[in-house]
């Protein structure tokens, strides 16, 4: 293991990313690009109720339609669906999903469980045509009562699946119901503990159900050969899970499938479930021909999966000198249609920044009748750390303490154990609050009135997983380097870059190309902050491998000893004669057998690397007569480890800044009574556009991490958690009017204003 | 009326080009699936995303809201057409250097809707950019690189 | 099963270049034709299948739909097909009236702006239209004809409910005129959206008020409101108020209050009543103490 050093030649520098060229000129191909010879296009049907029985699938008339090849319902799904599958976001939690979950997500079976269900699918030789022919398709139904929050979720008589039954703390309670789950972490002895605390702060909160929001949307192709060999070309974060879920959906071997990923447009998590896949390959198989599906706008939003809606009490108690004695958390998370709300990974972070020795934390997954959630950035994470943040602010408010300071004061360590289990290894939280302290940002005066500003601090654990990688040393000194990351950010080049820097080359030297699943290891997925961290610590390896192939082959040719080589600078050189020497480039033009290292990681589960604290301060001027926000100023700090490439940590820390910033003032599904939804389009669903905001400032520190070899933390997702808190408390500061719902729109705003500080909007002039 | 497919002629990229189109579908679509100049993006087909922009004349338009058949005539600059033999653009050279695109999906119409702006107003401020650009939306980057790559494109461009 | 898609259904498109000509289309195709102008509102419509026209007639090479008009009185008439950013960039337009560009400028982003016109926005008769308060604050005349002749309808009198004008199926918006300005006067029109661009107006207020020759007194005031009713609102009244009256915070409020008395919103996902009305009373003084502004600099 290197030790991480403090100049490197490539490493936190910025080079042109590999595959800008072809992104900047509209080469690249994504998803819906995509084509090949004898494609047909297809169309599905969705269900257009929240809760229902299915009665009758007719599709006779659909069929008699020119121009329909194929259509196909849960029926063509080979094999039983009895059974358990471990998916992608499976593997933190060592769970399983039942099949049927599964295969009900893609096409539904016997119940109709919400608005945009996928029922049946169309081929047909023009996607005009397979529209047409989906709305000819006959589905006969028989309405339940839908439920449609978790309150309504615990306590209605309307069960969504008849044969779940809740996990109770780890445990299977018989009996019909709608939670899922209820799980608990606790620490120490938080209701004792309680009785101590010279000061308690507890608080209700709610956020609303959010959309990934990624410009792509999900497009698929498939083609089932006469062997049996399916191919899927598709936009994903991450081929292999996608492969490997695909093809239990399907009911065939993983290996009868092959996944192309193609350049991604955003996924944020949202592209890590499969959708159109397996609809595409059954299609084919039915039609004899490669099939395409591209989503409309509409079905994004209404079919796929957002992030869910919450209910969050939080309390927290601490004594005079601002020592938190005990903190509870209450998490109700709406899991959608099928199990799986990302509560668990709330529970987890929703005090991690802290040192609290008595800890209380519940967490239920409800199901209701609504689209299956999907991962967000850091999912779960962003809607506790609302609850726990702005708990805090108003804890420092009443002990009149610096809200930084009081941060400072609890902050995690090496050393801290969290209620749910782990303790943390070196991490970056005290050097992130302190960052903020200290910043110019925070000490800058506040002139203006109805000017106000927060903070806040947030956490993700980020996950390690596997990764391969190979890399092909050229004749030419240039190394081809092969991996399985799908690429959303920039990672084929900050992978390439840690290669580079083991064998003294530039980033130009390395070309890296992201690959399908037959052509590479096993890949997990390009999420959970693991990219940079885990390919690029295969990518380490597998250039460790070339370089030491290299020495013997050099040895060999001086007729010495291995041992006695050395390469430094780009240059092998012998230990005993520093004479014989031979540059990178001229040993790679020797002939003899191909050079090809190879390297092969497992980094753990969650927590890789201690995971990774990001903070925001935001600066907010609010319209007391109209509630409307402006962020006048936002700074992002985060702790990367080691920043491989700085532009590319900034992009991330400004990018998960903005998309809070969203969730934090207008991003909402606007649902009716009977669920469904009336902003899918991204008109009113408002995410930021360039003129809602400022610059993001952003201050990258550098607490590496233990354990890999350039001290990297994925960075992808922790800048989310924390945006939505700091913004609820800068408008607190603002207007004087806490704030307990996300999102925090003008009306509500305003309505807080109107009831509760009347005397702003009396003092202000006409 | 016999349903059959229209005749367009336009020059695109500055070359003369022909094809044949339903007058129901929409210039993006007949880019992106008849001539397969794909660098043009669908993000959401009613005109909110601005990922379809193309230059339509002396104009930025979503190709989305513009029907195939409305192109006879016309003059249309696409991302194909923006880099030459010689070399990239300013604009997309500075989207490079200031990593001002991450997934790149958005990349394309905004490339288009910055040089437009560049054309007219060679020297804007933020502002100016930020109101330009609020019909392209972005996910990833938070707009922040775009802003600093316009400005450095408008400086290079100035320098001659 | 209704998809969830966007395939337009199959449509015959043709594109006039007189007028003459786009008339008679219209009456043989009445309630089948959809006017293309920008087409920034007939596309997206079709595609959410909101309205189903199988013949398109495309405007755009109708001389008349595309002129600019100034007459000796200062009159000025616009052409119904003319892009927002035409508007704004028409130095004759912006001498004689740069408030039309608080609305041209705000209609959906730039690319949109590229193409929505002034007439589809008024055709399209949405209550939250962004033109359509302003241009009724100034008066302004729509320019109506068919086969069987012209008409002129007073702005405010075009609309009879959500989406629905007074126009018979064969009838085509030519052109809008505004009346000359009279010394002393000034517009404004601002609407309340959650973000800063490309958002629909919660609640939209246009206001044109006409000053005394001292500068001080108000002499008349017209207010029109969007997104506060079935169809734009012209708030009816004022003058018999405030005509003659000082020009001072309390006689400014009397205009905001009648603004917000007049509105009639529903609650729906851009907004509930309350806040709308709320909106009314603060919009209106904002936008009358702007135009108060422009009229003393004229």
């Amino acid at each position: 293991m290197a030790t991480v050093k403090k100049d490197y030649k490539v490493i936190g520098s910025r080079p042109v990313r590999h595959d800008g060229v072809d992104k900047v000129t509209g080469k690249a191909i994504y998803s819906a690009d995509f084509s090949i010879s004898d494609l047909l296009h297809g169309k599905v049907l969705r269900s257009p109720v929240a809760h229902a029985v299915i009665k009758k699938i007719d599709t006779s008339k659909a069929e008699k339609l020119a121009g329909v090849r194929a259509i196909v319902t849960a029926k063509d799904f080979i094999g039983s669906s009895d059974k358990n599958i471990e998916t992608a976001e499976d593997r933190n939690e060592g769970e399983t999903t039942r099949l049927k979950y599964l295969r009900d997500n893609v096409l539904a079976s016997d119940k109709l469980l919400y608005i945009g269900q996928p029922v049946a699918a169309v081929a047909a030789t023009s996607s005009h045509i397979a529209e047409e022919a989906v709305s000819l398709i006959e589905l006969e139904f028989e309405t339940l009562e839908p439920v449609l929050n978790t309150t309504q979720g615990l306590n209605s008589k309307s069960i969504i699946h008849q044969e779940l039954e809740t996990k109770e703390l780890g445990t299977k309670v018989p009996g019909k119901t709608n939670l899922a789950e209820h799980i608990q972490h606790k620490l120490g002895d938080p209701e004792e503990a309680f009785k101590h605390a010279e000061i308690i702060v507890e608080r209700e909160l709610t956020t609303e159900t959010v959309h990934q929001g990624y410009i792509e949307p999900h497009a698929a192709t498939a083609s089932w050969s006469n062997d049996g060999r399916i191919t899927v070309w598709c936009s994903t974060q991450g081929a292999f899970p996608a492969r490997d879920t695909t093809a239990d959906i399907l009911g065939v071997p993983i290996s009868q499938v092959k996944v192309v990923p193609l350049e991604i447009g955003g996924g944020f998590g949202g592209k890590i479930p499969v959708y159109l896949e397996p609809v595409a390959a059954l299609l084919s198989r039915a039609s004899g021909h490669p099939v395409k599906l591209v989503m409309s706008r509409k079905e994004v939003f209404e079919c796929t999966g957002p992030t869910p809606g919450t209910l969050m009490r939080v309390k927290i108690g601490a004594d005079k000198s601002g020592k938190f004695l005990a903190a509870q958390a209450h998490l109700e998370f709406e899991a959608g249609a099928f199990p799986g709300s990302p509560v668990a990974a709330g529970s987890y972070c929703v005090f991690a920044p802290y040192e609290i020795p008595n800890i209380l934390i519940d967490g239920y997954d409800v199901i209701v009748n609504k689209a299956k959630t999907a991962a967000y950035r850091a999912p779960g994470a962003t809607m506790a750390a609302f609850a726990t943040e702005t708990v805090i602010d108003e804890v420092a408010e009443k002990l009149q303490i610096d809200p930084a300071e009081l941060r400072l004061i609890n902050t995690a360590k090496k050393g801290t154990r969290r209620a749910d289990g782990p303790v943390y290894p070196t991490i970056g939280c005290e050097e992130v609050i302190k960052t903020i302290k200290d910043s110019e940002h925070y000490n800058s005066p506040i002139t203006e009135p109805h000017v106000g500003r927060g903070i806040a601090i947030g956490y993700w654990f980020n996950v390690g997983l596997e990764s391969a990688c190979t890399i092909s040393l050229s004749k030419n000194g240039t190394i081809n380097l092969i991996e399985g990351s799908t690429d959303i950010g920039g990672t084929r080049t900050s992978i390439a870059m840690q290669a580079a820097e083991v064998l003294g080359l530039l980033p130009e030297e390395v070309i890296p190309s992201v690959v399908d699943t037959d052509s590479i290891g096993f890949t997990s997925v390009t999420g959970g902050s693991r990219t940079t961290y885990a390919t690029g610590w295969a990518a380490y390896e597998a250039a460790i491998d070339v370089k030491n192939q290299m020495i013997t082959k050099v040895a060999g040719i001086w007729s010495i000893d291995a041992d006695n080589v050395e390469f430094e600078d780009g240059v092998f050189f012998s230990k005993q004669d520093t004479e014989l020497k031979m540059s990178f480039k001229e040993l790679a033009s020797k002939s003899g057998a191909p050079i090809v290292g190879r390297g092969s990681v497992s980094k753990g589960g969650m927590g890789a690397g201690g995971g990774s604290f990001a903070g925001a301060i935001v600066d907010v001027k609010i319209d007391p007569e109209t509630g409307k926000t402006t962020v006048l100023r936002f700074t992002c700090v985060q702790d990367a480890g080691k920043a491989i490439y700085p532009s590319f940590v900034e992009g991330q820390m400004q990018g998960g800044s903005v998309q809070g910033i969203g969730w934090a003032l207008n991003e909402e599904y606007f649902m009716t009574d009977d669920g469904r939804m009336t902003n899918s389009s991204l008109l009113d669903y408002r995410m930021p556009t360039s003129l809602d905001l400022p610059m993001i400032e952003t201050i990258i520190v550098e607490v590496p991490s233990d354990g890999h070899p350039y001290g990297v933390r994925g960075v992808g997702e922790a800048n989310i958690v924390s945006p939505p808190a700091a913004v609820a408390n800068a408008i607190y500061h603002a207007t004087g009017v806490r704030q307990s719902r996300l999102p925090m729109n003008p009306a509500s705003i305003t309505k807080g204003i109107q009831d509760h500080r009347s005397d702003i909007l009396n003092s202000m002039n006409c | 009326m016999t349903q059959s497919k229209t005749y367009v002629r336009c020059v695109i990229n500055g070359e003369d080009t022909e094809f044949l189109c339903e007058p129901r579908q929409s210039l993006l679509e007949c880019l992106r699936d008849v001539l397969r100049l794909t660098g043009t993006k669908e993000g959401c087909n009613d005109g909110n995303c601005g990922a379809c922009t193309i230059m339509l004349d002396d104009r930025i338009v979503t190709s989305c809201l513009v029907l195939g058949v409305e192109a006879n005539g016309k003059t249309i600059t696409t991302i194909e057409g923006m880099a030459s033999p010689d070399g990239l653009h300013p604009v997309q050279q500075a989207f490079l250097e200031e990593a001002a695109l991450q997934c790149g999906i958005c990349t394309p119409g905004f490339l288009i809707a910055s040089k437009a702006l560049l054309d007219t107003n060679p020297n804007p401020t933020e502002e100016e950019i930020r109101f330009w650009l609020a019909n392209n939306l972005c996910r990833c980057t938070g707009y922040d690189k775009i802003v600093r790559a316009v400005v450095k494109a408008g400086e290079k461009i100035r320098e001659g | 099963m209704k998809p969830e898609g966007a395939e337009l259904k199959w449509i015959d498109y043709s594109s006039p270049e007189t007028l003459a000509e786009a008339l008679t289309l219209l009456n043989e195709y009445q309630k089948d034709a959809g006017i293309l102008a920008g087409g920034t509102d007939l596309i997206v419509k079709m595609r959410a299948d909101r309205i189903n026209p199988g013949q398109i007639i495309d405007i755009k090479s109708i001389p008349e739909l595309n002129q600019v008009n100034i007459n000796s009185n200062n009159d000025l008439t616009i052409g119904s097909a003319i892009p927002c950013y035409k508007i704004y960039n028409n130095s004759d337009i912006m001498d004689l009236r740069p408030e039309l560009k608080d609305s041209a400028s705000i209609i959906g982003g730039t690319q949109i702006q590229g193409r929505a016109s002034f007439g589809g926005n008024i055709c399209n008769a949405a209550p939250s239209a962004d033109s359509v308060p302003l241009l009724i604050s100034l008066g302004a005349t729509c320019n109506v004809q068919s086969i069987n002749g012209e008409r002129t309808i007073a702005l405010e009198d075009l609309f009879s409910g959500p989406g629905q004008t007074i126009l018979e199926p064969n009838e085509l918006l030519i052109s809008i005129t505004i009346p000359k300005k009279s010394d002393l006067s000034g517009a404004n029109y601002i609407r309340f959206i959650p973000r800063n661009e490309m958002d629909i107006a919660v609640v939209g207020t246009g206001v044109s008020v006409t000053l005394s020759s001292n500068k001080k007194n108000f002499e008349s005031v017209r207010v029109s409101l969007a997104s506060v009713g079935p169809t734009p609102i012209f708030v009816e009244g004022i003058d018999k108020e405030v005509s003659g009256q000082e020009i001072n915070d309390e006689s400014i409020r009397v205009v905001s209050n009648m603004s917000k008395n007049a509105s009639k919103p529903i609650s729906d996902m851009r907004g509930t009543a309350e806040f709308r009305q709320h909106l009314c009373e603060v919009l209106t003084r904002r936008a009358l103490i702007t135009a108060i502004e422009r009229a003393k600099e004229a």
